[in-house]
C-alpha cells in the first residue's frame, strides 16, 4: 500500500515534470507526425519517371515507336535526346539522368535478327532501386507488329497479396510504428534517470524510503500511457491520409503495442543506469537506433540478411513488433497467429526491466 | 548498544581506489545535540556522512546509526534520517509546494496530516509567499530553507546537512542556525559538515578532520583549552619584519597575520615562549607588543592540522 502511493508519487511528479518541458511534449506529437509524414509523402519505393535521354542513332519508324512507348511505362520519363551513347555516358556522369537509352543504327536489322539485343540501356548502378526498377525494362516487347505485343504469357504471375496496389504507405506504416515506439520511448527513459543525477536530486531520491523498482516502474509508467497516444496518432494520420487499413483487431494491436512499448522503456532504464550525462544517453540511444532501423526487417527484407544479422534481428523487440503489426494490420491475423513474438516482447520487458533494477543501486558507489 | 548514543562508529574507513577519503574513523554523536564536522574540502566530511546514511558503503569498520547497523540496515535507516545534500537536490521545475507534496508522499506521511504539516512548515521556513514559485527560480537562501523544509518534514530522529550554509548569506546563516537550535531542542540529532569556523562553534560537540583523521573532537570550548600550544599575539607597526624575526625561532609552529597583529602559536612543552619571542623581535629590531591570548577555534584547528613534526618542534 506505502509502497503503490510512492509509486504513484513518482509517476505524478514526472507527468508534472513532463508538462512542463514544453519541447519534450511537442516532441511527443511531433516527431510521429513529421515521420510519418515524412515516410508516407517523400518515400516511395514504387520508383517511376526516372530521368532518361535518348541517342537514337536508328531514327526509324519502328525505334520512334519504341522510344514513345518507353515514355508510356511512365518508368522513364525521357527528359533529353542526344546524338551519341557518348554523351549518354557524360549525363550519367554527371548525375543528369538515371537512365540512358542507346538505340544503335542497325536497330532495325537487331530486332528482326533477334540474337543481339536491340537497344541497351545504360543505369545509373550507384542507386540499386533504380537498378531494380530498371530491370523491368527488359522485358518490354518491341516487335515490327503492335497487336502481338501483349499476347505474350508468362508461365509464372506474381500476386502481391496484402498490398496489391503496391502502395509503400501501407508497406511503411506497420513498420514505421515499431521504429517510432522504440525512438521516443527510448529517449524519453534512456534520460530519465541520467537527469535526475545531473540535476542531483538522485542523492535525494536514494537517501528516501522510495525503492528501485518503485522509483524505476513510477518513472516508466506515464510514456506507456505517451506511446498508446503516438500509436492512436500514427494509426489515425495513416487511416486519414494514406489509406493504411487495420484489418485484424485493434485491441489486438493495442496489446502488442503494450508489451513493446514497455519493452523499450526497460531497454531505456537499462541503458540509463549505465551512462552518467544526458549526453552519453543519447548516444547510446542513437546506437541502438541503427540496428533497430536497419535489421528489423523495417528497411529492408529479412530474408535478404546474413544469418549473423537475422540472429542479432531476431534479439531486437522492434522485429517482433513488426512482424505482429502487419500481420495484425495487413494480414488479418490475431494474436493467438503470432504466440512467439508476444511472448519475447513480454520476456524481454521482464529481463531488461530486473536487470534495470538491480543494477541502479541505492548506492553512489 | 547505547542509548544516549545517536551515532557509533568505529574504525570508519573509505578507499576510493588508492586514495584513502576516509581513514579509521571513531566517532560517538550524543542524542538531541548538534554535532559538527569541521575540515577543508576534501578532508572525508562528505564521505562520512554518506557512508552513516548508507550511500557508501564503508571499505572498513562498522556504525550504528539511530540502533541499526549500516550499510546493512539502511533500508530501515532511511524513514529515520533526513538528509540534506551539498548541492541544491529538488525538483527546479516544481513549485515549492509540490516539492513538500512529493516528499510527504514519498515518505508516507499519512494523507490527513500532509496538508497541515505543509503549512506549518511553510509559515516555520518563512515560505509561505513563495509557495507558488518554481524552486529552480528563488534565491540561494530560500532554496536551503526549503532543502531544510523537506528533510524534516517527515519528523526524522537524525538530520545529517552536508555543507547547508555554502551557498547562503551571513543572514540567512543565522537564521538556518536558529532553525537548527530549535529542532535540537526538539529532541532531533543533527550532523552537520561545514568549513566556516563561526559554525563550528556553534555546535555542542566537534570533530575537525584533516585527510580523512579525526585529528580532534570534544566540545569547542573544550578544544579551545586544550590545544596543547601557547597562544601569543603580536601587535607589530611592521607585521612583515616580526613576521620573519617569529619565523626565525624554530620552536614556533605557526604564525598567521591578522590585519596588523600576528597569532603565533608555540608547543606548550616550550616554558619561556613568551620571552623567546621577545628576544627575537629584538633582535630584529622590530617594534612590537606582545600577551598570551586565549585560543581561538581557528587557533585550535591551525593546532591540529600541523604536521606531526612542526607539532613536535
Amino acid at each position: 500500500m506505502k509502497s503503490l502511493s510512492r509509486l504513484m508519487a513518482v509517476t505524478r511528479k514526472e507527468v508534472r515534470q513532463l508538462r512542463r518541458d514544453r519541447l519534450t511534449f511537442a516532441m511527443i506529437f511531433g516527431m510521429p507526425m513529421m515521420q510519418i509524414l515524412l515516410f508516407g509523402y517523400a518515400i516511395n519505393t514504387d520508383v517511376r519517371n526516372l530521368r532518361t535521354a535518348v541517342a537514337d542513332e536508328a531514327n526509324t519508324h519502328l525505334s520512334r515507336e519504341f522510344v514513345a512507348q518507353l515514355g508510356e511505362t511512365q518508368v522513364a520519363d525521357i527528359r533529353q535526346r542526344v546524338n551519341s551513347p557518348a554523351e549518354l555516358e557524360q549525363l550519367l556522369r554527371a548525375g543528369e539522368i538515371s537512365l540512358g537509352v542507346a538505340i544503335p543504327p542497325d536497330f532495325d536489322r537487331r530486332v528482326i535478327d533477334g540474337n543481339r539485343s536491340a537497344v541497351h540501356i545504360l543505369v545509373d548502378g550507384s542507386d540499386p532501386t533504380v537498378l531494380g526498377v530498371a530491370n523491368q525494362l527488359r522485358n518490354m516487347p518491341v516487335n515490327f507488329d503492335s497487336n502481338r505485343r501483349d499476347k505474350e504469357l508468362s508461365a509464372v504471375e506474381v500476386r502481391p497479396y496484402y498490398n496489391p496496389e503496391r502502395r509503400t504507405p501501407v508497406n511503411i506504416v506497420p513498420g514505421l510504428m515499431g521504429v517510432i515506439l522504440t525512438m521516443t520511448m527510448m529517449i524519453f527513459t534512456a534520460a530519465a534517470i541520467v537527469r535526475e543525477r545531473e540535476h542531483g536530486n538522485l542523492e535525494l531520491l536514494i537517501n528516501t524510503p522510495v525503492t528501485s523498482v518503485e522509483l524505476m516502474t513510477g518513472k516508466i509508467l506515464p510514456y506507456i500511457a505517451i506511446g498508446m497516444v503516438q500509436l492512436a496518432l500514427i494509426l489515425t494520420i495513416g487511416d486519414l491520409l494514406f489509406d493504411v487499413p487495420v484489418r485484424g483487431r485493434v485491441l489486438d494491436l493495442y496489446v502488442a503495442a503494450s508489451l513493446f512499448i514497455a519493452a523499450n522503456l526497460a531497454l531505456g532504464l537499462f541503458v540509463s543506469t549505465m551512462v552518467s550525462t544526458q549526453f552519453q544517453a543519447m548516444q547510446a540511444t542513437f546506437f541502438l537506433m541503427m540496428p533497430s532501423i536497419l535489421l528489423s526487417g523495417f528497411m529492408f527484407p529479412f530474408d535478404g540478411m546474413p544469418v549473423a544479422a537475422q540472429y542479432l534481428g531476431e534479439a531486437l523487440p522492434i522485429t517482433h513488433f513488426i512482424r505482429l503489426t502487419r500481420g495484425i494490420m495487413l494480414r488479418e491475423a490475431s494474436l493467438g497467429d503470432m504466440p512467439f513474438a508476444l511472448i519475447y516482447l513480454g520476456s524481454f520487458a521482464l529481463v531488461a526491466m530486473t536487470a534495470a533494477a538491480l543494477r541502479f543501486s541505492k548506492r553512489l558507489d | 548498544m547505547n542509548d544516549e548514543l545517536a551515532i557509533r562508529a568505529r574504525g570508519l574507513s573509505k578507499d576510493f581506489g588508492h586514495l584513502r577519503a576516509v581513514d579509521h574513523l571513531d566517532l560517538d554523536v550524543p542524542r538531541a545535540s548538534i554535532y559538527g564536522f569541521l575540515g577543508p574540502n576534501g578532508s572525508g566530511k562528505s564521505t562520512t556522512i554518506r557512508m552513516l546514511c548508507g550511500l557508501l558503503t564503508p571499505t572498513e569498520g562498522s556504525a550504528d546509526v539511530m540502533g541499526f547497523r549500516v550499510p546493512e540496515q539502511s533500508k530501515e535507516l532511511k524513514p529515520k534520517i533526513g538528509y540534506m545534500t551539498q548541492r541544491f537536490s529538488l525538483f527546479g521545475d516544481m513549485t515549492v509546494t509540490e516539492n513538500l507534496e512529493f516528499i510527504a508522499e514519498i515518505y508516507s506521511v499519512p494523507f490527513a496530516e500532509r496538508a497541515p504539516r505543509i503549512e506549518e512548515l511553510l509559515e516555520k521556513y518563512d515560505l509561505a509567499e513563495q509557495r507558488k514559485q518554481f524552486a529552480g527560480t528563488m534565491s540561494g537562501g530560500q532554496r536551503q530553507r526549503l532543502g531544510l523544509a523537506c528533510a524534516v518534514l517527515h519528523h526524522p530522529e537524525l538530520l545529517l546537512l552536508d555543507e547547508p550554509t555554502s551557498a547562503v548569506d551571513p543572514q540567512s546563516r543565522r537564521d538556518f542556525w536558529a532553525n537548527l537550535f530549535r529542532l535540537a531542542e526538539g529532541g532531533t540529532t543533527i550532523l552537520v559538515s561545514t568549513h566556516y569556523m563561526d559554525e563550528a562553534e556553534r555546535c555542542h560537540k566537534l570533530a575537525i578532520l584533516d585527510h580523512g583523521v579525526k585529528v580532534a573532537d570534544g566540545a569547542p570550548q573544550e578544544l579551545q583549552r586544550n590545544t596543547g600550544m601557547h597562544v601569543i599575539e603580536v601587535l607589530a607597526d611592521d607585521p612583515y619584519h616580526a613576521q620573519a624575526a617569529i619565523s626565525s625561532l624554530p620552536v614556533v609552529a605557526s604564525v598567521t597575520q591578522l590585519g596588523v597583529r600576528l597569532r603565533v602559536l608555540i608547543p606548550e612543552s616550550v616554558a619561556d615562549a613568551l620571552d623567546r619571542i621577545e628576544k627575537a623581535l629584538r633582535e630584529y629590531k622590530v617594534t612590537a607588543r606582545t600577551h598570551i591570548a586565549d585560543a581561538t577555534l581557528e587557533d585550535v584547528f591551525v593546532a591540529v592540522t600541523l604536521n606531526p613534526e612542526q607539532r613536535a618542534a
